[in-house]
């Protein structure tokens, strides 16, 4: 996409890895690419935020304190209301998740920065170490109960094996729908946003007439980032929403 | 037409086909928020509870429009 005045424009230019510090360990290449380096700002910000909030521990809370505390609990509210009282020994793990993905998804929005979430490596990761958790605490919890999330209460016996294949199969592809939906959310937004800015760089680098419409794709520029925004925050509780219900299935087991 | 020029062509009418998908996500969010809407104006007080869920429900169902526009980005740019 290559305008005749300004310089080319490639919306997926945006994703490419290169490495910041270049470190070789006999002959593999183990460099801190721009990938790691967003990744530690977002886990260092996240215990950042939450360190700053928890050192006081007053009474009466202050700014950073109500943040930590609203954040604990937004997160206990999730894991409470979806995996019970007995799935709260998973609040850890969903509060990492969950402030992972949200600073990695708001990190990406400023400019000339990388959205760690829109590589299919990292939220497949993550997606993988939620499916292992539940079917290795799932095993060693409740044994061969734990297949009983296979097989759904009061449904007839004649149409029981297809509904057993059914689940099993939804059972596979949670790890890849889980994954894919959070990365292309953040893959397409921002694409959508690079896109939009090109064509205000087009519209100015046009001619005199054309100038003056480069302000709609603009206003629309405007418009999607609030839009995206929202999809950053909300497919980052959608993560952990859909880890909470995951993690459910290894606590309750057979208890849809 | 030489083979190379009717790949590209078939690249962009395959974007255009991706992007109807686009579509079919915009009438899951319309049934979504328009079934919410019909259940909170009957009863109103119980749209607190729910408004997690349909946000739940949003999400779900926008991905699937957002698969499809994937599909016809990465066609555009990254084949």
């Amino acid at each position: 996409m290559a305008t005749e005045s300004g310089p080319a424009i490639n919306p997926i230019h945006q994703f490419a890895l290169h490495p910041v510090v270049s470190i070789q360990v006999e002959g593999h290449d183990v460099s801190l690419t721009n990938s790691g380096l967003y990744m530690l700002l977002a886990v260092a910000l996240s215990c950042l935020l939450v360190a700053i909030g928890a050192r006081g521990g007053s009474g009466v809370p202050g700014r950073m304190q109500a943040m930590a505390e609203m954040a604990y609990e937004f997160v206990a509210g999730m894991v409470r209301s979806s995996a019970g009282e007995a799935g709260m020994r998973f609040f850890p793990l969903v509060f990492c998740i969950f402030f992972f993905v949200l600073l990695g998804n708001l990190i990406g929005f400023f400019p000339y920065s990388f959205t760690v979430t829109s590589q299919i490596i990292i939220t497949a990761a993550l997606a993988l170490m939620v499916f292992f958790t539940v079917v290795i605490v799932g095993i060693k919890d409740h044994g061969l109960q734990f297949f009983k999330i296979f097989v759904p209460p009061d449904v007839p016996i004649y149409i029981l094996p297809l509904v057993v294949a059914i689940e099993v199969f939804s059972f596979f592809v949670r790890p890849v729908s889980h994954s894919v939906r959070l990365f292309a959310n953040m893959l397409a937004g921002h694409i959508t946003l690079n896109v939009f800015g090109a064509f205000v760089v087009m519209l100015l680098g046009a001619g005199a007439v054309f100038k003056a419409f480069a302000v709609l794709p603009f206003l629309m520029t405007i418009g999607l980032f609030a839009l995206e925004l929202l999809v950053a925050f909300l497919q980052a509780y959608v993560f952990a929403m859909l880890t909470c219900m995951y993690l459910n299935d290894s606590v309750h087991p057979g208890g849809h | 037409m030489e083979p190379h020029e009717l790949a590209i062509a078939a690249k962009y009418v395959g974007a255009g086909l991706a992007a109807i998908g686009t579509g079919a996500a915009g009438i899951g969010v319309g049934t979504l928020f328009g079934q919410f809407l019909n259940g909170a104006l009957r009863n109103p007080s119980a749209v607190e509870g729910q408004f997690g869920r349909l946000i739940f429900g949003f999400a779900v169902t926008e991905a699937l429009g957002i698969f499809a526009l994937l599909i016809a980005f990465l066609l555009l740019f990254a084949v």
